[in-house]
This record gives structure tokens, C-alpha cells and sequence, in this order.
């Protein structure tokens, strides 16, 4: 329950007498992604995004495993752009430990060039201001990452007249 | 699809969260009696039972808030009900079989659950008197783990209508 890793003994005492002592409840889950999920994330670790496509034209990105109107399996698979536009978003004024930056962001809906559905994630800028629907927005690789969506760092705004 | 670089079949999720835990005044003062060596249980002010470890907030019993009745028990006890583990379990620290008993601390009106050795399990028994072995007094901190265990005290056994009222 206390923390005997930390230099002290691990619990403070408060002015009222009260013990207090941090306390982490925490569970080291991992999990099978499926083929869908994991040809996504094997294509997203080589610097590619691919979707899923039915029979009706729509291209899913994340990738469905089945149309949410039809049923229908799908296992047609097409790689979309690595940029996109802004769909919708909402500031994060107080990150958390596990979130992608440290200091205030955007959370993004992205649509990807050629794709028919959005994407969430982080949008790397520092003040509301700089984020709006409809902006141009493309992936930010990471260089090393762990199998998974943070193998995309982030999303960066494209600036207008840049080298994209 | 791009076979660069190896399939991805699985992925790590962990999840947490970072509590600042208070312990609040009344079990700090359980807390504060261990860092000493002493039991330190709370007393009801309406129906006059200790509750040993105390709870924050009110008597289960009669409803009355517990306030600020400290009250020292043990350290000696009697065995009210015990269990013989003789399953081995993931995680296990002790080889089995051991004893788990529910002991009450002279002075408690609650049993508190601890381990207890030097004894054979065989010999255990209801109304059996035991006493605390306690860590080297420098490896002590605000936690019940300052009693590794409880042995048999050798004083007689105690009779069974003596604490028919606290099982």
C-alpha cells in the first residue's frame, strides 16, 4: 500500500494526525487484436494506413471487421492517405499520465484522404487557437514505437504553401 | 498488405490510476498506534464495543459515529474460528499447511484475521490463547505486518460461552 520505493517511508503525516500515502491501483492487461485490427497496426508500423472497404464503396478507417448497417464481413483492404482534415475536436486542458503530450492539445476526428470515416487522435498544437474544423492535418510518425495506434506520435497541422 | 515489418497479433493495454490515499483520523490512529507497537482499537460510545482494526465512520451495530475513544487491546487473543490451507495457490508465501485464524484480541469485541505458526495445525483449536511475534523493531512502519504471526501463548483455553458473542 505505501510507496517503500521512494526515499522516504513511503506515507506522510497530515497536521490532523491523518496517514496518507500514495496508492496505485494498476493492471498490466494485453490482448490479441484479431486479423482486422492487426493488419491495421502491422501496416501503421510501416508508415501506412490501411482500410477496410464494402461492397457499398465506404472505406473504414480504423478498420470495421463488419458494416455497422448491412453486416456485411469485410475483408477488402485498401491504404488510404496519411493526411487528412479536421472533422471535429475538443481541447484537453488537463492531460493525463498515459495521454500523448504533457501540456494542454486537441483530440481530433480526422477523415484521411480517400477515407469515409474519421479517426481519433491527438493534434499536436499548444493553444485552441491553432486548431479548426476542416484544417489540414497530417500523421506524425513515431520512430520506435510499441505495436499499437502509438505508432502514430500524433497528428501535426499541414501549413499551407509547406513542402506537402 | 505490407509484410516490412513482423504481423501485429498482440498489443500491451495497461491502465492504472494514482490515488492519494488518507488513511482519515480515526484509522490513523490505529496506524499511528503499530508504528508504535500497540493496538489501538475504537470503542463505541453507545454500546461499548471495541472494533479492532477501528472503522472510519459509525458502529455497524447501533449506528453511532465512532469518535475519538481509543482503546488498546490485545496484545494476546483467543483463537474464535481458524482455517487449515492445504491448497497451494499462485502466489503463495508460506508452504503449506498453515493456519488462518480469526483471533480476538483481549479487550476487541471483533476478530481480526492473521497467520498463525509455531503450532501444528492439527493442534489448533476454538478457545486456543495465542500471542503476537513481532518484526525487529526496525523494520517496523504503520502497517499490521509488524506482526509476522501468532503462536500459542500456553495459557489455558479459553471456554467457548466467553466468546460465543464476539464469532
Amino acid at each position: 500500500m505505501t510507496d517503500e520505493t521512494a526515499d522516504g517511508p513511503g506515507y506522510a503525516i497530515a497536521e490532523d494526525g491523518s496517514f496518507t500515502a500514495p496508492l496505485t491501483l494498476a493492471y498490466p492487461y494485453a490482448r490479441t487484436v484479431g486479423p482486422t485490427y492487426g493488419t491495421f497496426l502491422t501496416g501503421l508500423a510501416a508508415g501506412k494506413v490501411h482500410a477496410t472497404v464494402s461492397a457499398d464503396g465506404t472505406v473504414f478507417v480504423p478498420p470495421a471487421e463488419f458494416h455497422a448497417s448491412t453486416g456485411e464481413a469485410l475483408t477488402q483492404w485498401v491504404e488510404v492517405a496519411s493526411e487528412g482534415e479536421v472533422v471535429s475536436w475538443s481541447w484537453e486542458s488537463a492531460p493525463g499520465n498515459a495521454q500523448p503530450f504533457d501540456r494542454p492539445f486537441a483530440w481530433v476526428l480526422v477523415c484521411l484522404d480517400g477515407a469515409g470515416t474519421s479517426m481519433l487522435h491527438a493534434l499536436d498544437v499548444t493553444d485552441p487557437s491553432e486548431v479548426r474544423t476542416g484544417m489540414r492535418v497530417r500523421v506524425r510518425w513515431a520512430a520506435d514505437a510499441e505495436p499499437g495506434i502509438g505508432a502514430i506520435t500524433c497528428f501535426e497541422p499541414v501549413t499551407t504553401g509547406g513542402a506537402s | 498488405m505490407s509484410n516490412e515489418a513482423e504481423d501485429v497479433l498482440r498489443i500491451r493495454t495497461p491502465i492504472g490510476v494514482d490515488y492519494a490515499w488518507s488513511a482519515g483520523r480515526r484509522s490513523s490512529a490505529y496506524l499511528n498506534g503499530l508504528l508504535e507497537g500497540r493496538l489501538i482499537g475504537k470503542r463505541c460510545p453507545s454500546c461499548t464495543r471495541v472494533y479492532f482494526p477501528p472503522r472510519n465512520g459509525n458502529c455497524p451495530m447501533c449506528g453511532v459515529l465512532l469518535v475519538d475513544d481509543d482503546v488498546e487491546v490485545g496484545p494476546n487473543g483467543t483463537v474464535t474460528t481458524f482455517c487449515v490451507v492445504n491448497v497451494p495457490f499462485l502466489g503463495q508465501k508460506i508452504t503449506p499447511p498453515y493456519v488462518a485464524a480469526t483471533i480476538l484480541l483481549d479487550g476487541a469485541d471483533i476478530g481480526m484475521q492473521h497467520l498463525l505458526q509455531e503450532v501444528d495445525a492439527a493442534d489448533v483449536r476454538m478457545g486456543m490463547r495465542v500471542e503476537p511475534v513481532w518484526a525487529p523493531r526496525e523494520d517496523w512502519g504503520p502497517t499490521m505486518e509488524n506482526i509476522t504471526h501468532f503462536r500459542p501463548s500456553g495459557e489455558p483455553d479459553v471456554d467457548f460461552t466467553d466468546y460465543a458473542g464476539q464469532l
